[in-house]
């Protein structure tokens, strides 16, 4: 090879380069969100770990209950009714979107366009 | 054997030709008909029939023209009364207007009737269109993705999800009552008035009348059906229950359609 000298310390300080931000972060996830419960409120409609992994889940399926099939009975927790809908129901309790929707979105990097149509509690559109 | 080139590929033709023709042929012979097309996957009936099955809800609507001939402004009534409810956006300007209900002339409404010598009143009126929420719907048949679907108590109602924007639901409404955001409606909806219970639409997504679903699970009447008030200007009810109001209205009144000869059998009813 003409030049190896020059090429592979070359290539070696490329590949350096444009990996750096992979090995810099690496092992850190950066600042894990702070979780902070809706007041006044203790149980969801389903398990803290069920919500964590599949509320979206949740909100597909009360769509095409609510749409499709036309049941809108409430979901009942201990006593406590609460409406099948994002704005009506989700969003009574946890009443700040950017507490509760936006800071796990942005960490985990997940952009739901929930927000394109309905409405956004307290912030203004 | 001895087998030249101009041989071998007759043979290869007339085999090829025989393969191919020999089940079409065989299909068409033995069954004798073709199978008819189906359209059950839509959701829609398949039948075509002007009296619709009589069985469980079917929802419909009475617009009595004389009272909204007798009270002019009522019209108007109606139509701020739902466009406030639905968070419809006002753009100011015909090309991009979303409308769910609207008032237009006798031979706009109605361009299937005879316009001949028509009645003196028809001149002036303008009649309330809106989703005529049919029995056998074109929309419903015509979308791609089942955004538009009929509900089991005959609303034919919109998943705004699944709208992809295709607008083939518009090509097929023979009504026109479908309207197409062109632009994001949510600039365009006035904050004061803005219902916080009820979600805007997006860029892209059709949109059209849903007879209130979300105020009939409440317990209401829609929302121009509210804006009437006791003038029986507008009937709301279940068409296939004797003993409705509507259907009372029905029996009591001759009632026209918009183009009934369609088959798309609207729900929506008018005194004229």
């Amino acid at each position: 090879m003409y030049d190896g000298k020059l090429i592979i310390p070359g290539l070696i300080v490329f590949v350096a380069l444009m990996t750096f931000p992979i090995w810099k972060n690496m092992g850190n996830a950066g600042p894990v969100p702070k979780l902070e419960k809706p007041k006044g409120v203790t149980k969801c409609v389903e398990s803290v770990q069920y919500m964590r992994t599949s509320h979206m889940k949740v909100l597909d399926d009360w769509r095409d209950q609510v749409l499709r099939e036309g049941n809108r009975t409430p979901v009942e927790v201990e006593g406590v009714k609460y409406d099948r809908s994002l704005m009506n129901g989700c969003m009574k309790c946890h009443t700040e979107k950017k507490k509760f929707c936006d800071e796990c979105h942005t960490y985990t990097s997940v952009k739901p366009y929930c927000w394109d149509c309905h409405y956004v509690p307290k912030e203004t559109f | 054997m001895d087998i030249k080139r101009r041989q071998f590929l007759k043979i290869a033709g007339l085999s090829t030709i025989a393969g191919l023709g020999a089940p079409a042929a065989f299909n068409l012979l033995l069954k004798g008909e073709s199978s008819p097309v189906s359209f059950a996957s839509s959701g829609a009936g398949a039948e075509v029939s002007h009296d619709a099955a009589p069985t469980g809800v079917r929802l419909g609507m009475v617009v009595d023209q004389r009272v909204f001939d007798a009270n002019q402004g009522l019209a108007q009534k109606c139509i701020t009364a739902c466009h406030l409810v639905h968070n419809v956006p006002n753009f100011g300007n015909p090309k991009d207007e979303i409308k769910w209900i609207f008032g237009v002339p006798y031979e706009k409404a109605f361009p299937t009737m005879s316009h001949y010598h028509r009645d003196e009143h028809l001149h002036n009126s303008r009649f309330l269109v809106f989703c005529n929420h049919c029995d056998n719907p074109p929309c419903v048949r015509a979308c791609p993705t089942k955004a538009t679907f009929k509900r089991k108590d005959g609303i034919v109602a919109m998943d705004y999800h699944r709208c992809i924007g295709c607008r083939f639901c518009m090509a097929a409404c023979p009504y026109g009552m479908r309207s197409f955001n062109w632009r994001d409606p949510r600039p365009f909806i006035d904050k004061a008035t803005y219902n916080k219970e009820f979600p805007t639409r997006m860029r892209g997504v059709v949109e059209k009348c849903n007879f209130c679903v979300e105020r009939l699970v409440k317990g209401l009447q829609p929302a121009c059906v509210e804006a009437c008030g006791s003038s029986g200007a507008m009937v709301f009810g279940d068409l296939n229950d004797s003993h409705s109001e509507i259907s009372k209205v029905l029996k009591e009144n001759f009632t026209i359609q918009r183009k009934a000869s369609l088959g798309t059998l609207p729900s929506v009813f008018y005194i004229v």
